[in-house]
């Protein structure tokens, strides 16, 4: 794996404008163009079911669907492989309040990420809870003290979150979870969700992170670290000691691995989500990438046209040539298919 | 009541040997099963209380769905949060009860008399709810907060007590609105705020003085109230309340009919104070054992508030149980704190404080335990426990060595 030695004063100047959209341009030049086809209306929605914001969308080994969306309620709803509405998950569901992430493991367990209660949720494949992580902060309190803010809880606790991310497993069924928006870190625990360490810290060095917004893992247990406000791709060992950083893509607000033997990593600098049209001139495109950080391609663009990208917020790519993203701003969620890349197979954009 | 003040040594002295006491413990071998079969669209949230009646009908009262606060209005109140489940003995979903009830706000326990009236205790609402089998209220005692109290965001990220802004839990109310009672319980507006502290607040109005920090108003003023259990001849007794340094910390006991007859303790660690009350159970012969988890006991009282015993080497004892019968055992669970996995096991012993044996640990697996916050004995054998964490009941049965 290439390592690049990452200048931290260059990477500050450019947190240092994380609120504007000058930090989501993309350094990569000359990348070539990915042609692709989004699937128009692929999920069939029964009469007044919605989805909200898009925010995550999986698939499992059947290729079924799972979107988690921002609706009236924070919902998790299941497609089968042609986009037919099979059913609602945890409908009522006490942990689901602000949706942020929906993955699938090996076993067809359904992960979902909600950065409202503050928890990981892991679902068994019948659709019932078999295990929590983290815990929704108790309403007794604001019950009585309602500070507007909700209760965030104590950063860097073992079994605490705030406003997390993202989860990803190893082959040995490790779990690691990005945390979040108010911790910069990532915690690991066992199959059996026993805290085994965290690592990270805020800041822009290697090994640090701000707001890591999203993660994958490889077949040998690496963690790609979306770290969203660095604009950079940062990858961890198993043991979330730095390896590498990817900092040519733009912001990441979502990364996928794809299975199978020749793995490959989709980062997408998405456009933010405060309609700033000029940010929107210059970012909302997917990466695809070797593992090692070398860019094959990139496709798409910011906006809200059947093949435009408003915001995606995860990408599901089981299926390196059919992809499925979901939308923050449009509200939905679409199947990509990728075609060919004319006469190339793996050339690199430039770094 | 006329509480000393002073030597705490020997509660402390206990509680820091538990260890020692638990190395020694016999394990009592069990099995566990999810015996519970929902409808696809009811899960249960922290499964806070768990109880059965004379026919071995399951309730599960769980946190479950989110505590709503209704925008537009003179202030802010709060509806749902809660839901009270019926099964049959072999798990089956039998029914809801209390389908949007004012009071199912935020679960703490439930329990069924020998009537079997099912009795919710809430936490958010501070009530104590008695249904008819039939699922009919029939008693109420205390009152919900009108309305929850709003502060500017402030300190936002930090850690409750420090960034959010909150006050100091015991000053909690600076900030608020002029006149909004402080704990927001039910006090009349203009009530003291809680400058002098929870207690004197809690024990203001226009009647008397303020008492002692956590004794309360005298009545069903309640504050997170935590569990409530019965003597033969009916009278209710409330473990009143939950809160950790703030709010009440007493045992009220009524009659049947819910009448006030008298309540005591207050904050603090002596023998008959207490800080974050989480369970209440009696004996068959009136003795009143309390869960005073915050002093990692279980203090003992006869039927007047007269302090008997204590119990203090069964770490904290976050559910407590007693069982029926001739021959009578209590459980008590040392439930894991929310940022460990630590702890966990559940200790079966002898109304006098003997430990027969303890069972289990905390985890996420079945047959481990995640915040046990309730427990059922009616058989000595066979118990439900609901955890908050692992948001399930299991069915435990116990097997004799």
């Amino acid at each position: 794996m290439k390592r690049y030695l990452i200048c931290a004063a260059v990477v500050g100047g450019l947190a240092v404008a994380a609120p504007l959209f000058a930090q989501s341009k993309a350094k990569a030049q000359n990348v070539p163009e990915i042609p692709f086809d989004a699937v128009p209306n692929f999920f069939k929605l029964p009469p007044n079911l919605y989805f909200g914001e898009g925010i995550g969308v999986a698939t499992n080994s059947k290729g079924h669907v799972f979107v988690y969306t921002r609706s009236g309620e924070t919902r998790l709803f299941e497609f089968d492989q042609n986009g037919a509405f099979v059913k609602e998950w945890g409908q009522g569901l006490y942990g689901l309040v602000f949706a942020h992430a929906v993955r699938v493991d090996k076993d067809d367990n359904v992960w979902v990420v909600d950065e409202g209660s503050n928890m990981v949720i892991k679902f068994n494949p019948a659709g019932r809870v078999v295990m929590t992580i983290g815990r929704r902060p108790e309403a007794v309190d604001e019950l009585t003290n309602m500070s507007g803010q909700g209760s965030a809880p104590n950063s860097n606790k073992p079994y605490s979150f705030n406003r997390p991310t993202d989860v990803g497993w190893d082959a040995q069924g490790n779990i690691f979870v990005t945390d979040g928006y108010g911790d910069n870190r990532v915690v690991k625990y066992d199959r059996n969700g026993r805290f085994i360490k965290s690592a990270g810290t805020a800041g822009n060095g290697p090994g640090q992170l701000r707001l890591p917004h999203t993660m994958a893992m490889d077949a040998q247990g690496n963690v790609y670290i979306g770290d969203r406000s660095n604009a950079r791709v940062q990858v961890w060992d198993n043991d979330l000691k730095p390896k590498a950083i990817y900092d040519q893509v733009g912001s990441p607000w979502a990364v996928c691995v794809s299975p199978g033997p020749h793995q490959y990593l989709f980062v997408s600098n998405s456009v933010p989500d405060n309609g700033d049209s000029r940010a929107a001139a210059q970012t909302g495109e997917i990466y695809k990438m070797e593992l090692d950080g070398t860019i094959i391609g990139k496709f798409g663009k910011a906006g809200k046209g059947p093949n435009e990208f408003s915001t995606v917020h995860e990408i599901d790519c089981r299926n390196p040539n059919e992809l499925f993203v979901s939308e923050i701003t449009a509200w939905r969620a679409k199947k990509v298919i990728l075609r060919p890349q004319a006469g190339k197979t793996s050339a690199g954009g430039q770094r | 009541m006329n509480l000393g003040i002073g030597s705490l040594g020997v509660v402390a002295a206990l509680a820091g040997s538990a260890s020692l006491f638990a190395q020694a413990v016999p394990e009592i071998p069990y099995d566990a099963a999810d015996i519970l079969k929902l409808p696809d669209t009811i899960h249960l949230g922290e499964a806070a209380g768990v109880a059965t009646n004379s026919k071995g009908d399951i309730f599960v009262y769980t946190r479950t769905g989110a505590a709503s606060a209704a925008l537009g209005s003179s202030r802010t109140f709060y509806k749902y949060g809660s839901r009270l489940f019926q099964f049959d003995r072999t798990g089956k979903f039998t029914r809801e009860i209390g389908v949007g009830v004012y009071g199912l706000n935020f679960a703490q326990q439930v329990r069924i008399d020998p009537q079997d009236n099912i009795w919710v205790v809430d936490q958010g609402s501070s009530n104590v709810i008695k249904f008819d089998p039939d699922g009919r209220v029939q008693l109420v005692l205390s009152r919900k907060p009108e309305a929850i109290a709003v502060r500017p965001a402030a300190g936002r990220g930090g850690s409750p007590g420090e960034g959010r802004g909150a006050p100091p839990a015991e000053g909690r109310g600076a900030g608020l609105p002029a006149g909004a009672p402080p704990e927001g319980r039910g006090l009349p507006a203009g009530a003291p705020a809680a400058g002098a502290g929870a207690g004197a607040a809690a024990g203001g109005g226009r009647l008397g003085p303020p008492g002692p920090p956590g004794t309360g108003i005298p009545g069903d003023s309640f504050t997170r109230t935590a569990d409530v259990s019965w003597d033969r001849a009916g009278n209710i007794y409330v473990a009143d309340g939950a809160g950790n340094g703030v709010g009440n910390a007493r045992v009220a006991k009524f009659d049947k009919d819910g009448h006030f007859i008298k309540s005591w303790g207050q904050r603090g660690t002596e023998q008959g104070q207490f800080n974050s009350l989480r369970g209440i159970v009696l004996d068959a012969q009136g003795n009143v054992y309390v869960a005073d988890a915050g002093n990692k006991r279980i203090q003992v009282f006869d039927g007047d508030g007269n302090p008997k015993a204590q119990i203090a080497n069964i770490g904290v004892p976050a559910a407590i149980c007693i069982t029926p019968g001739a021959h009578q055992y209590l459980y008590s669970s040392n439930s894991n704190d929310p940022e460990t996995l630590d702890n966990g096991e559940i200790y079966k012993l002898e109304l006098d404080g003997r430990i027969v044996g303890k069972f289990g640990r905390s985890g996420r697996l079945p047959k481990e335990f995640g915040m046990v916050n309730a427990i059922d004995c009616r058989s000595e054998s066979d118990l439900f426990v609901g955890e908050l964490t692992n948001w399930r009941v299991q069915k435990l049965t116990l097997r004799s060595k």
